[in-house]
């Protein structure tokens, strides 16, 4: 299997990998954005003291979490035009990973926030702060300071689900791959470039997630 | 219109049942191959041999750090033509195994680890042999930070499993997939692929969950 791996048709493909790279980057950047906004959203939404806003997200995380990712993007990829929406291909596959990924990133944060001490809100609403300024000045850096390496772990599971967007033929990493085991029958030299594509990501990811890890501890030794 | 679509996807609710027992098929075969290579792994991680401990680190990163859909063409594509011809459905029972069985082979080790070190000193010190230790000391008080992730991983693995649909495992997505080419009602027959999924997979989060308060109770108790 190695001794035929052939350099030469990768060397050849590298322009069209890049480019791919790229619209992994930029498609994974733009929906974890989305997601850790979504996330924030619903995690207020979650502990608000409206029951309805709280059953809402519930119901919302519960349904993403309890059902795949592909089978999500499918329900859009097939089921938007249904309704008459007719969005580019890119959008359909950013708005599935946006929404499944936020339903994680709500729950992270939900666990963030309950393990700050209620003393702290109480001290916070004490002082005469509003909600915004106790979700912006107390609750939140501490929530996010606490659940930075779960997030980037979310972070790594979005730009691998990524990969998914490829069967709804959205250009990127594993439809290069894809490609090159269609056009020249090279699923070897094809995937296995993909594949190192991707882990160049996940460790960049990885050191970052444990250099986070080791700034915070140092932070709270003040 | 919408009736008539109904209609005509309730006929083919025997399809989707097909598709169930699929999934489950698939999912359960590499549950049990999952776990099993899974302990054995998470036992040597968390071990006194360094070079053993270095490749299954090695193996678990690069699991970690690539696609599970890109896992799948690797094996589905690449091992034929190592000489080794592979059908879809065992191709994907081997890619879903690799998959569980790196991901329990972290919990695994992280519970062994977690067991205070004075157990062993304990054991050692009572005259119990390597195995006798594992068996009856170690393992035992690991299951209990063991479980629940491990209930939550059986989850991920049945969501995941609807990738291998890409290679034409006739499973629940596929199924759906196959329908939507039919019945042109993208939102009513995913939502149908997501109420099934939903099915399987909601009890076991609660299950999951259920398992980490206990633990903790039994842990705050002690």
């Amino acid at each position: 299997m190695l001794e035929a791996f052939n350099f030469r048709v990768i060397l050849e493909y590298m322009p069209l990998y890049g480019k791919c790279f790229l619209a992994t980057l930029w498609l994974s950047a733009l929906s974890l954005f989305g997601a850790i906004l979504v996330g924030i959203i619903a995690c207020a939404m979650r502990l608000s003291q409206s029951r309805f806003l709280s059953r809402a997200a519930g119901v919302y995380i519960e349904s993403i979490r309890s059902t795949p990712l592909l089978a999500q993007l499918y329900f859009f990829y097939f089921g938007l035009p249904t309704l008459g929406i007719m969005l580019p291909e890119w959008v359909t596959g950013v708005l599935a990973l946006t929404l499944n990924s936020g339903a994680y990133y709500a729950e992270i944060i939900r666990s963030g926030i309950q393990a700050i001490h209620f003393g702290q809100i109480e001290a916070g609403i004490a002082s005469g702060l509003s909600y915004f300024q106790r979700m912006r000045h107390i609750i939140l850096p501490q929530a996010l300071g606490m659940t930075i390496r779960p997030m980037l772990g979310q972070a790594i599971v979005l730009v691998k689900d990524s990969s998914l967007l490829s069967l709804i033929s959205i250009m990127e990493l594993t439809r290069a791959g894809q490609l090159l085991t269609s056009e020249r029958f090279m699923p070897t030299e094809g995937f296995l470039t993909t594949a190192a594509f991707y882990l160049i990501i996940y460790y960049m990811l990885k050191a970052f997630s444990n250099w986070s890890e080791k700034r915070l501890i140092f932070q709270e030794a003040y | 219109m919408w009736g008539f679509y109904f209609d005509e996807l309730m006929h083919s609710l025997p399809f989707f049942l097909k598709g169930v027992w699929m999934t489950v098929a698939v999912s359960g075969l590499s549950l049990i191959a999952g776990t099993i290579v899974g302990f054995i792994c998470g036992i040597l991680r968390a071990g006194r041999n360094k070079i053993l401990r270095a490749v299954i680190g090695a193996w678990v990163d690069v699991i970690r750090g690539t696609p599970f859909l890109v896992q799948v063409f690797i094996i589905f594509f690449i091992l034929p033509s190592a000489g080794i011809e592979l059908e879809a459905f065992p191709a994907a029972v081997i890619a879903l195994s690799n998959l569980t069985a790196s991901f329990i082979c972290e919990i695994v080790a992280g519970g062994i680890l977690a067991v205070p070190k004075g157990q062993r000193e304990a054991a050692t010190a009572s005259g119990l042999s390597q195995y006798q230790q594992l068996r009856f000391i170690v393992l035992p008080q690991a299951m209990r930070t063991i479980m629940p992730p491990l209930v939550g991983q059986y989850v991920l693995l049945i969501k995941d499993s609807s990738v291998v649909s890409a290679i034409g495992v006739v499973d629940i997505t596929r199924v759906g997939w196959l329908t939507v080419q039919r019945i042109p009602e993208g939102l009513m027959v995913f939502g149908l692929v997501g109420i099934l999924y939903f099915a399987i997979c909601y009890p076991l989060i609660n299950l999951s969950a259920y398992m980490e308060r206990r633990m903790t109770v039994v842990s705050t108790r002690l």
